[in-house]
């Protein structure tokens, strides 16, 4: 399991806890997150801007 | 007043000292003003003094702007992480929230108790629909920040103004889509902000409706409950609303429809001037560039920002969005307004005069450089803004 972050604000996604209040359960890979997927936190960051950390 | 010390990546000490600090809380004053207004109207028995946020507004702020000019100055980058930490400029936008609610509750008070004119109910409605516009730039200010109090505080102001769907509709969707054809809260070339104003109030609704159902439904939760965040302000804004009315009786009608029409204008007329004809250019992928400051238009000047949370230092806002309004900066080549956003909001009020200005400004930027293929331009003037520029190259 990984996490990946926003560069531009630092929100980070960790597939262990996934993100509930954006509806992604816990364990959820990045990799299966929707290819439109924006920043939760900031929005001009998307999918393929995401570094793992 | 206070100091912040640094070590720049040079090793060159700094010194900064905010010399706004203490002027932001004229953020806090303005919001206040049909509460002045109201009170000269009982000292001296003149109705015409319920206007008086229009005179704050349209006069004293555009011309205050001409007189005090712009403010350039940016705090040093060594320093941004203290001043960002600093509570006093975040305490600020906490207090500001309560105010919104005393400013529409005193003015909806003032409506419904006294026998003002016809013209006069009408007039205070307008204004303190204005004011409470301001209270959607402050939801935006705390809407951008990760903390749950400030998102929660973003959530309550916007029941003053009664535009829940903001803060999703905003952040997840606007900020996304800024400077393109498809972004409805991005205005185009040619585009009137009358014409905006019927793309803009029902899109960006639709947009935010959008995108939360797709957040419940990844959920497993229905889209009408208690979850759905819009719905949530909205409630309260339904809440307050009645709540007037039973108070204060039918007066409140007119007064709360008017109210909440003016205070979406407000919205309407800052995302008009914010972007108008800015358009981001899509890579070889077909993926729109990144939002660069250059995909907003900015203004610096001093007054207007004071009372507006720096929103008009809109450009780094875009390019960073949850940067505090204490540490926006100027960049050099911007997008550059002409005035504060109450000034320019008069010019867009006449179409032809705001072509007048601001067409030529926009082809005159660096990156369209008289292109107008690097321009957002309404579908329906393409032609004639096409044949208007051609020929005018040509003689």
């Amino acid at each position: 399991m990984s996490t990946f972050r926003c560069p531009e604000c630092g929100y980070q996604y960790d597939e262990d806890s996934g993100d509930t209040h954006e509806g992604y359960k816990p364990g959820t890979k990045f990799e299966s997150l929707p290819d439109d997927f924006a920043c939760p936190d900031c929005a001009v960051r998307f999918k393929d801007d995401f570094v793992e950390a | 007043m206070k100091g912040y010390t640094a070590v720049a990546p040079d090793g060159e000490a700094i010194f900064y000292e905010d010399r706004k600090r203490w002027f932001w809380t004229m953020s806090l004053l303005y919001p206040l003003q049909p509460l002045l207004g109201i009170w000269l109207h009982w000292l001296t028995g003149a109705e015409g003094w319920l206007l008086l946020p229009l005179f704050g507004g349209y006069v004293v702020a555009p011309l205050m702007d001409w007189i005090l000019g712009e403010d350039r100055n940016n705090p040093p980058e060594a320093v941004v992480v203290q001043l960002d930490r600093d509570r006093f400029y975040r305490l600020l936008t906490y207090i500001v929230v309560p105010l919104h609610f005393v400013s529409l509750i005193g003015a909806a008070w003032w409506a419904g108790t006294q026998d003002l004119s016809s013209w006069a109910l009408v007039g205070l409605a307008i204004v303190t629909g204005i004011t409470s516009g301001l209270g959607i730039n402050t939801g935006h200010e705390l809407g951008h920040k990760k903390s749950r109090l400030e998102r929660t505080l973003a959530k309550i102001v916007l029941a003053v103004p009664a535009y829940g769907h903001f803060w999703i509709e905003h952040n997840r969707g606007h900020h996304r889509d800024v400077s393109t054809p498809e972004d409805p809260a991005s205005a185009r070339m040619g585009e009137s902000i009358y014409k905006f104003a019927r793309r803009e109030i029902p899109g960006a609704f639709r947009r935010a409706w959008a995108i939360e159902s797709e957040r419940l439904t990844r959920r497993e939760k229905p889209v009408w409950s208690t979850d759905n965040q819009i719905l949530q302000s909205m409630s309260l804004s339904a809440f307050l609303q009645l709540s007037l009315l039973i108070l204060f009786g039918w007066k409140m009608i007119p007064f709360l429809l008017l109210h909440n029409v003016f205070a979406w204008w407000q919205l309407t007329s800052a995302n008009y001037v914010e972007h108008y004809g800015l358009l981001r250019r899509k890579d070889d992928k077909g993926r729109y560039e990144r939002c660069q400051p250059h995909h907003s238009w900015n203004s610096n000047h001093t007054y207007s920002n004071l009372v507006l949370f720096h929103l008009q230092r809109h450009s780094d806002h875009h390019a960073h969005p949850l940067r505090r309004y204490q540490s926006l900066r100027h960049f050099d080549d911007l997008p550059t307004l002409p005035s504060g956003y109450f000034g320019v909001y008069l010019i867009a009020y006449v179409p032809w005069l705001w072509y007048k200005v601001m067409d030529r400004r926009l082809l005159a930027l660096p990156h369209v450089s008289g292109d107008l293929d690097n321009v957002n331009i309404d579908p329906d003037k393409h032609e004639r803004i096409r044949e208007k520029y051609a020929q005018a190259a040509s003689t």
